[in-house]
């Protein structure tokens, strides 16, 4: 059983599903998790439904089918299913890639606040974007991609050097602080750059409130790589982040090459985050919450709790989303937004619970 | 830090019990244990020379230079025939960019100070947790929604940073880790404050956006009378309230069970953080969130003052760096006007990660 400082409330392993209770080992894929996962892959698919056929025009079920089966020159509404379609895709990436990443780094970094807000990676993309678009006049949604995935990885790498210049290893309160220090550093520089220039911020206001709305299929293709190769590279290294969560001397002591596995995960972490704000502009508290919910019900395993993520994380942010459409017709209350009314409160429950206490 | 305060206190309970000890010891210690102390008040006094040095840069200097022998008779309401135009441009623009530059400046500096050490993370000033955000997000809304002028403003942005406050109060209060409870309640508030914030941005005009942004900046831009006289008369209420309980700050830094132990009043440093709250709500009220100066002020005076913490070298701190800055962002590019928090941001963000850095070195991140 790992015990990190950070999960004082670890008890027995219990799931929904009765199996995986137990002290000792770890039970790899115990009916219970699957019965978990299937549960919360029908509800993916409840979510994925509604997104496509709620908004502010109603879409009825059987026009959307014969839109996605190629017959549907007869439909009126072809353009607005094309639109939800492509944007309940990026909603599914999105959410998987930040619930994951969340997962990951709150292992990373064995801090129970962590979030891609925190080491710096939402502030880079920003600034990243504010460049592009004050400096080289960068215009579109397809222009932005390369500066935020950019800016994502060159903060994350910083925020790392910056932890690690102290000496004696990056530990997890440095990446804290030094990630807390780079993000408020980097969103200053953006508000000063975009003071000056009236055009600049009118493009920017409208990235920086996060949405999975208005992006087209050839983005989401741009960008499905990063995703791909990110999930992967953070998949690979779960048995790494469990080791890495009993804290650095004892995973040294297990045999774990602290530094490498480290690296790898901060890499994973940094390409998912890019490509999700890349995508979708900034997005808070996703990767928070949901790693926090999944751990509560499966246990601190992260061979559960990433599986859990994956398929949680998107089926959340699509409800945010779909509600947000709902709640301000004709117009829209963008995910970004939604995401932290929803999360805001679960944080401040899990700090009243004194979970988080060990920052 | 907190070993050299042991020992001194050791360093005394022997001088006390062991009555053979040798008089060349005891007037050692008492020496040792004066020359810190001799330190703080020599940096506070030279701060304050300074501080009042910038002033005088900001009013005299820039595009229109006074003279420092004009300077008096226009302060005394005197029309000079040959410089007609002197008295209008000191006691509109300048004067009052500069005392409110002063003003918020020492706010600033005192309450970030006082929440870094009363709840011992550098982390919390009332820039990093909600109390800005607070005050911003209602700034905000009343000059986009409600289209808000003159006083109506900051007093919009003090209702939002008491909200804050309470909600932190509310939500935070318990008997154990209160202090830590509020902070990270106020780092998620403060999330959900930015959201709110943003969404406002995108559903209004770009020139209210624009403007709501330069306040968001943190400018000085807005000095007037009326608003320098409500933040002089709240810091001339707080402040000395402020220095009772800044008395205990290095016992507060402790903890709370050995602060007790040590005899400091309980309670006490919790109504420290009360105050430090009205007087950065009241500050962020009159000049918008000033970026990095709560944060930054502290340590740097800690770092003058060789490793102990000073509430006032920490607000004098905060008053040159907002003057000193809100004159850069003035003439320092010429035909360009940034508001001081741009310049406070661009310069107080590689400090910050200096501080980060020393800190984590110094093993008391």
């Amino acid at each position: 059983m790992s015990t990190s400082p950070t999960l004082e409330r670890e008890g027995p392993v219990t799931s929904p599903g009765g199996g995986g209770r137990g002290s000792s080992g770890a039970p790899r894929r115990t009916p219970g998790l699957a019965a978990l996962l299937v549960a919360l892959a029908a509800l993916l698919v409840v979510a994925v439904v509604t997104s496509i056929v709620l908004g502010s025009k109603a879409i009825p079920l059987g026009d959307v089918l014969q839109v996605l089966t190629g017959h549907g020159d007869g439909v009126a509404d072809r353009g607005i299913v094309d639109a939800r379609v492509a944007r309940t895709l990026v909603g599914v990436l999105v959410g998987a890639a930040l619930a994951v990443a969340g997962a990951a780094m709150q292992g990373l970094t064995r801090n129970p606040l962590a979030d891609p807000g925190l080491l710096g990676v939402n502030a880079g993309a920003g600034l990243a974007v504010v460049v592009a678009i004050a400096v080289f006049g960068v215009g579109s949604l397809s222009g932005y991609v390369w500066w935020a995935m950019a800016g994502a990885g060159l903060a994350a790498v910083l925020v790392h050097a910056l932890a690690g210049l102290a000496g004696g290893g990056v530990t997890p309160l440095r990446l804290t602080l030094a990630g807390a220090a780079v993000t408020a550093g980097l969103a200053s520089w953006s508000s000063g750059l975009l003071v000056s220039s009236k055009q600049s911020f009118d493009s920017f206001r409208f990235w920086q409130v996060g949405t999975i709305g208005g992006r087209g299929f050839d983005l989401v293709v741009t960008v499905l790589p990063f995703f791909g190769v990110g999930l992967v590279v953070v998949l690979l290294a779960v048995r790494r982040l469990n080791a890495l969560a009993l804290g650095d001397d004892l995973a040294r002591g297990l045999g774990e090459n602290v530094l490498l596995a480290r690296a790898t995960v901060a890499v994973g972490v940094a390409v998912l985050c890019g490509a999700a704000t890349a995508l979708a502009g900034p997005i808070g508290f996703l990767g928070l919450v949901v790693p926090h919910v999944a751990r509560f019900v499966v246990g601190p395993d992260h061979r559960r709790i990433i599986p859990v993520c994956l398929v949680a994380g998107p089926t959340l942010l699509l409800a945010a989303d779909t509600v947000g459409r709902l709640v301000a017709q004709p117009s829209e209350v963008q995910a970004g937004i939604m995401t932290a009314v929803i999360g805001v409160p679960v944080f401040v429950v899990l700090v009243r619970r004194g979970r988080m206490a060990s920052l | 830090m907190t070993a050299d305060l042991l020992t001194h206190a050791g360093a005394r309970a022997g001088a006390r019990d062991v009555t053979a000890v040798d008089s060349v010891d005891v007037a050692h210690v008492v020496r040792a244990r004066r020359r810190p102390a001799r330190r703080v008040r020599l940096v506070v006094a030279t701060l304050a020379v300074v501080a009042l040095a910038a002033v005088l840069v900001r009013v005299l200097l820039g595009d229109y230079v006074v003279a420092l022998t004009d300077l008096l008779p226009i302060l005394r309401g005197e029309t000079l025939p040959d410089v007609p135009g002197a008295s209008f441009i000191v006691m509109e623009a300048k004067l009052p960019r500069a005392l409110l530059g002063l003003l918020a400046g020492l706010a600033f500096g005192a309450s970030g100070a006082m929440f870094q050490t009363t709840l011992r993370n550098p982390l919390a000033s009332p820039d990093i947790i909600g109390i800005s955000l607070g005050a911003s997000a209602a700034a905000v809304i009343a000059l986009t929604f409600l289209d808000a002028q003159g006083l109506w403003l900051p007093a919009a942005a003090l209702v939002g940073a008491v909200a804050v406050c309470l909600i932190m109060y509310a939500v935070g209060r318990g008997a154990t880790f209160a202090g830590q409870r509020m902070v990270l309640v106020g780092i998620g508030v403060a999330a959900l404050l930015s959201s709110v914030i943003q969404l406002v941005m995108t559903r209004t005009s770009i020139q209210d956006a624009q403007a709501a942004l330069v306040w968001l900046t943190g400018s000085l831009a807005r000095a007037t009378w009326p608003v320098i006289g409500l933040l002089s008369v709240a810091t001339v209420v707080l402040a000395p309230l402020l220095a009772a309980c800044a008395r205990w700050m290095r016992l507060a830094e402790l903890g709370d069970d050995l602060s007790t132990t040590l005899g400091a009043p309980a309670g006490r440093a919790r109504l420290g953080l009360v105050v430090a709250v009205a007087l950065a709500a009241v500050a962020t009220s009159a000049t918008g969130p000033i970026a990095f100066v709560a944060f930054l002020a502290g340590p740097t005076a800690r770092r003058l003052c060789g490793g102990r913490p000073s509430l006032w070298a920490a607000a004098l701190v905060g008053a040159v760096v907002v003057v000193l800055s809100d004159f850069a962002g003035d003439y320092l590019i010429p035909d360009v006007n940034l508001p001081v928090g741009v310049v406070t941001g661009a310069l107080g963000a590689p400090l910050m990660l200096a501080v980060v850095v020393t800190a984590g070195r110094a093993g008391k991140a």
